[in-house]
């Protein structure tokens, strides 16, 4: 190994770290008093660690609801989107019907139409339907993805035909060749639909924000932006929170690091 | 015209997905565009005004603050994210022990929330006691205010979303830099070109596709920003990070003018839809498809 080689990875290595610094102060402050995590110079690790922001985090917030909320929601939301995204995408890959064209056009628009855009009059629709502070209000303007279809039809389009063939000639309706020849093909695109799809339901706020008022309703992100606007100053504490949110994500993301990329990567490319 | 063989199983397929497509984004879209030409406060039936909301939002300080703000939010983010994200990109852009555990480093950001990310960097950057601000203090320098401060906050926001998307630009690039045939490089440096030239000349003309991919999204996404400037400073101090959306947020959820929020929401649709026009016909001058 010459040293040229070792200096761009020295870099890397360093700039690694650099990206993982902040998690690591995040974990750092929440296990220091309120006097160091304050102090200068900034220790870098706690000198006396304490689980006091912890427990001052589950005073204040009940996170094992908060978690349960959250994966309520998006687990219910996600197999929704999942299913119907599965069966549309079938629909446009595999029969053939009136104005598939035409609707496969509405999808497409729709996938060019930014949430931000509409928040607005679909506020006042839930209100009128009645479903403001529910899940309902929250869950269904996700229930289906555009994208969603989109990413499943490419996915069955993909299916050779020839693997149909016998069980049409056995009679076999298509839903069934949509339950037991299609689904099982796509598993990979539908692995890759799911983690997206769960990390942006889990991770959602602005519709939260707006949809959900009371807290024993609230998921995840949305009790913890509050806590800071509670207890402007208790840092420490607010870290404490943010950590216990992170820890089971990051491990997820550990065990399925491979997938997760590469749904990231299939979104970005046929999307 | 396509025969309707499976019309009715058909139907049954695509109604589960079409018909919440069509109330809760499609139907939504529509009276967007109707109330932006109305006033309504919730309270009292809607009233249609014509244009009045459009000539208010020309007039308007606040929404041209909100407009220059976003603009300079991704003047600023862009390039830093597209600049690190390249340098990480090309860095780890080959095999070594231990480069796929730094690509999860770079990329663990971005599946953390907005909202997680906004508290972290609020916290570093916190005037008093913060790390940035304790660390300089320790040698002997009087940090800024950061997020307090009108003139730093928008630097505060902008560092924590480069951060957090780094990750997202570098898998990006790096599969852009993994599709380039790796004859091209060696026929280059064959002919006697150095690392310098082979970047400029052969590795960043070839990356176009995935370059161009990076700027569409975030200008896109970016025209949107909102959750961690919603986090870290409600869009103040003094309106110095106030965005198009939060303005959306305030004008129709604080002070109820569905209507006028509504023409806001028009016009980021027709910015979005122009970026995306703009770039469908920029890209066939300007991108390099091999």
């Amino acid at each position: 190994m010459n040293r040229n080689s070792m200096r761009p990875k020295f870099f890397t290595t360093f700039f690694g770290l650099l990206m993982l610094f902040p998690f690591f102060w995040m974990i750092s402050s929440s296990l220091k008093n309120s006097v160091e995590a304050f102090a200068t110079p900034p220790t870098l690790f706690p000198k006396s660690p304490t689980l006091e922001n912890y427990r001052k985090v589950f005073e204040l917030l009940d996170m094992p609801r908060l978690f349960l909320n959250s994966i309520a929601v998006s687990a219910t939301i996600v197999l929704i989107q999942i299913i119907n995204s599965a069966l549309a995408g079938y629909a446009f890959a595999r029969l053939q019907f009136r104005g598939k064209n035409a609707i496969f056009l509405i999808y497409l628009a729709t996938m060019m139409i930014p949430f931000q855009v509409i928040i607005v009059p679909l506020f006042i629709e839930m209100r009128q339907l009645g479903f403001v502070d529910s899940y309902l209000g929250l869950g269904l303007p996700m229930i289906a993805s555009a994208f969603g279809v989109f990413l499943m039809r490419q996915a069955m389009l993909a299916i050779p035909r020839e693997l149909e063939e016998a069980a049409i000639l056995d009679g076999a309706s298509h839903f069934r060749l949509f339950r037991s020849v299609a689904l099982p093909l796509c598993i990979p695109t539908i692995a890759a639909l799911t983690i997206l799809s769960f990390m942006s339901v889990w991770n959602a706020y602005l519709w939260p924000l707006l949809i959900i008022f009371s807290p024993e309703k609230m998921t995840l992100p949305l009790a913890l932006a509050n806590l800071h606007g509670e207890n402007l100053t208790d840092w420490p504490m607010v870290m404490a929170a943010t950590t216990l949110a992170v820890l089971p994500i990051a491990i997820i993301y550990l065990i399925l690091q491979r997938q997760i990329a590469q749904s990231f990567l299939t979104a970005g490319i046929k999307g | 015209m396509i025969k309707n063989k499976h019309g009715r199983t058909a139907t049954l397929f695509i109604a589960p997905s079409l018909i919440p497509l069509v109330l809760f984004i499609i139907l939504p879209m529509f009276a967007a565009a109707v109330l932006s030409f109305s006033s309504w406060d919730l309270l009292s039936p809607p009233r249609w005004i014509g244009l009045a909301n459009f000539q208010e939002l020309i007039h308007n300080k606040d929404f041209y603050n909100a407009l220059k703000n976003t603009l300079i939010f991704i003047a600023g983010y862009l390039p830093l994210v597209y600049i690190l994200g390249l340098s990480a990109a090309l860095a780890l852009n080959r095999k070594f022990k231990g480069s796929s555990a730094l690509r999860a480093a770079y990329f663990l950001p971005v599946i953390t929330s907005w909202v997680i990310v906004a508290l972290l960097w609020q916290w570093i950057l916190n005037p008093q006691g913060g790390l940035v601000n304790s660390a300089l203090a320790t040698i002997g320098i009087n940090g800024p205010g950061w997020w307090t401060s009108t003139s730093w906050s928008m630097i505060s926001v902008i560092i924590p979303s480069a951060w957090k998307d780094l990750g997202f630009v570098m898998l990006i690039l790096l599969a852009g830099l993994q599709s380039i045939p790796p004859e091209y490089k060696e026929a280059a440096s064959i002919d006697g070109a150095n690392k310098r030239q082979i970047l400029f000349r052969i590795t960043l003309p070839l990356l176009t596709p995935a370059s161009f991919f990076v700027l569409v999204i975030s200008l896109i996404n970016n025209f949107q920003v909102f959750d961690q400037i919603w986090v870290m400073t409600r869009g103040g101090p003094e309106g110095s990070t106030s965005v198009i959306v939060q303005q959306i947020v305030k004008n129709s959820f604080d002070y109820g003018r569905m209507g006028y929020a509504s023409a806001m929401s028009m016009v980021l649709f027709l910015i979005i839809l122009l970026i995306t026009g703009i770039q469908i016909r920029l890209q066939k001058r300007w991108v390099n498809y091999e």
